[in-house]
């Protein structure tokens, strides 16, 4: 096996993903048979291949630097799950 | 007068010569989604109130003379993927279930301003993962040709309500094969512009550099009237391509010298093929020999590291795309006590539990796949790899496109599947994007078109692929393809036993 639980653990933590155990069980088998299936990339050899992140090669657009209109307050506020009257509300972040 | 739901060509010459109203147009519509969403489940919403006083404007504008848009009165159906202002939003997913967007996609504002009436928002594969509109929070939807299996996947609910007979236009989305997969197992046409052909400002990311938007219809004159109304720069998306959209309902019936049709030989070889979808394609190879096509043969050395390549690529823009649901700003929030949040504290512990509530299964899966493969170590192997090889991808149509003007072959190995067959193998899901991903990867415009029917009476697709920015050619191809055959006419039995 390439891929380990704890791997997977770790990896699902970085990805702020909260798996049951359950579902770390499933998941890390899959993970690995899919691993080993796009290692067949590694049979070939691309040895100077400039890589092409885009599939339309573009290049970069400038925008006119001049302000213009934003989401007002209240619609940007509207999805919140939690809010006051100006912000958004979360769990504390220190402490 | 009976409505032609099947034809927005003849749908909208009724309304335009005013032998029927725009509201009798929806009517039909929202009457026929009535009849068939119990068994079909093609929408997440529909908007029937609101579809209604659309059309009944529109009505009142013809009628004090002014001006209207070229969709005017068409009921269209739009991908839940992309964003409405006036209706929910949710990518068929429960982290984004009660989401209403603050603005319109542009997509839809352009439908909007052509006077199309969005009449609901279809059903799909979770955040547009998955090839069988199985993984939607909001359930599966059922094939009209056949209840028991798939209409394939993500764009299914947009496939389906075309054949349930519901409306005439749909609008999907393609990342790896989703608005051609499922019109192939619906018995639609369906295509995927040229990256960068149609803005993707308000189509929720899924792969940035993959996501396409694009039409459903029952054939090639009704996808080039919605594609020409959807299709052009954007200054809200900085990789839509600034160039002329040419007039593809007008050009349709042109071809320009003759075509060179390139078939690649070990794709019609290939172990997973169904026998039955392989003699249509060589049917349809047949049916273009006879219009006068030339048939060469092509290579696509590359071509069994499509999947391997984007199944790299696309978790892994997936697993950045999807950072944003922090269930802070919106979208589904988790409450975690202070108990609960441990050592990783009360933000990280919400932020893990509203994603692992919010998302399902396979998006779970996609999210950790691209951080497995772009986490410390593996950027460079996976990664970066992958790009590697999607250049040389990119580099064999190129060549192909240098010998002939397209390419033709299949578009699934294998027809319409049961339901629940495959969802819990998602490698043999993923194998489900074999023919289709090249053209995401390179970044080419595709065309399923419906091409036979097996002996089990399920739809089979055959797929057009072009250069960029020929999306004329795949039409025009099309065109000629369903003057000489009736596949495209072909209704699922559902269909009309529900007209009866």
């Amino acid at each position: 096996m390439a891929v380990s639980s704890d791997q997977v653990r770790k990896l699902a933590l970085m990805a702020r993903l909260e798996l049951s155990d359950a579902e770390l069980a499933t998941i890390t088998p899959q993970l690995d048979s899919i691993v080993e299936f796009v290692d067949t990339l590694m049979q070939l050899d691309t040895e100077g291949v400039e890589p092409m992140a885009h599939a339309v090669e573009t290049f970069n657009r400038w925008a006119v630097d001049q302000q213009g209109q934003s989401l007002p307050r209240e619609q940007a506020l509207a999805n919140a799950p939690n809010k006051d009257d100006e912000c958004f509300l979360v769990p504390p972040v220190l402490g | 007068m009976s409505i032609p739901l099947d034809s927005a060509t003849r749908l909208l010459s009724l309304i335009a010569a005013g032998e029927i109203s725009a509201q009798q147009a929806v009517q039909a519509s929202l009457d026929r989604i009535a009849a068939t969403e119990p068994e079909i489940n093609a929408f997440t919403f529909v908007d029937s109130d609101g579809a209604m006083r659309t059309a009944e404007q529109i009505d009142q504008r013809r009628k004090n003379g002014e001006q209207l848009g070229p969709l005017a009165g068409l009921p269209v159906a739009v991908k839940d993927v992309l964003c409405t202002s006036d209706m929910p939003t949710t990518c068929s997913s429960r982290m984004l279930q009660h989401h209403r967007s603050p603005y319109d996609a542009t997509v839809v504002a352009r439908l909007r301003e052509a006077d199309a009436v969005i009449v609901g928002k279809t059903n799909m594969d979770e955040f547009a993962m998955g090839a069988s509109t199985e993984t939607s929070y909001f359930g599966k939807t059922n094939n009209p040709w056949n209840l028991q299996r798939t209409p394939g996947g993500s764009s299914g609910g947009a496939a389906a309500c075309l054949a349930a007979g519901d409306v005439p236009l749909s609008i999907g989305t393609d990342t790896g094969g989703s608005i051609r997969q499922p019109a192939a197992f619906c018995g639609v046409t369906g295509l995927k512009p040229t990256y960068g052909r149609v803005s993707r400002y308000g189509l929720i990311a899924f792969a940035s550099s993959l996501d396409q938007a694009g039409p459903l219809a029952y054939d090639a004159r009704d996808c080039a009237l919605l594609l020409k109304t959807i299709a052009g720069t954007d200054p809200r998306d900085s990789t839509s391509i600034d160039t002329n959209v040419p007039d593809f309902t007008s050009e349709l019936d042109r071809l320009d010298g003759e075509l060179r049709i390139g078939i690649v030989r070990a794709e019609l070889d290939a172990d997973g093929l169904d026998p039955e979808i392989r003699q249509a394609v060589e049917d349809a190879i047949e049916v273009f020999r006879d219009a006068g096509a030339k048939i060469i043969e092509v290579e696509m050395p590359h071509s069994r590291y499509w999947v391997p390549t984007y199944y790299v690529i696309a978790p892994s823009e997936a697993s950045s795309n999807l950072s944003r649901y922090d269930g802070a700003h919106y979208g589904h929030r988790a409450e975690v006590s202070a108990k609960e949040a441990g050592e990783l504290g009360p933000l990280v512990a919400t932020y893990c539990r509203s994603r692992g509530e919010g998302f399902g299964a396979e998006v779970k899966r996609r999210i950790m796949i691209g951080m497995y493969a772009l986490s410390a170590g593996y950027g460079d192997k996976y990664y970066l790899k992958a790009l590697q090889v999607r250049r040389l991808i990119r580099r064999d149509f190129d060549n192909a496109f240098g010998k002939v003007d397209l390419l033709l072959g299949p578009v699934t190995p294998s027809p319409p599947f049961a339901l629940g067959e495959k969802v819990d193998d998602p490698l043999q899901m993923y194998l489900c994007d074999l023919f289709t991903v090249g053209a995401n990867l390179a970044g080419i415009p595709a065309i399923s078109m419906p091409g036979g029917l097996t002996s089990n009476n399920l739809p089979i697709g055959i797929q057009l692929q072009a250069a960029p920015l020929q999306e004329h050619r795949l039409l025009q191809a099309t065109a000629a393809f369903q003057r000489a055959t009736d596949w495209h006419t072909k209704r699922a039995m559902y269909t009309s036993r529900g007209r009866e």
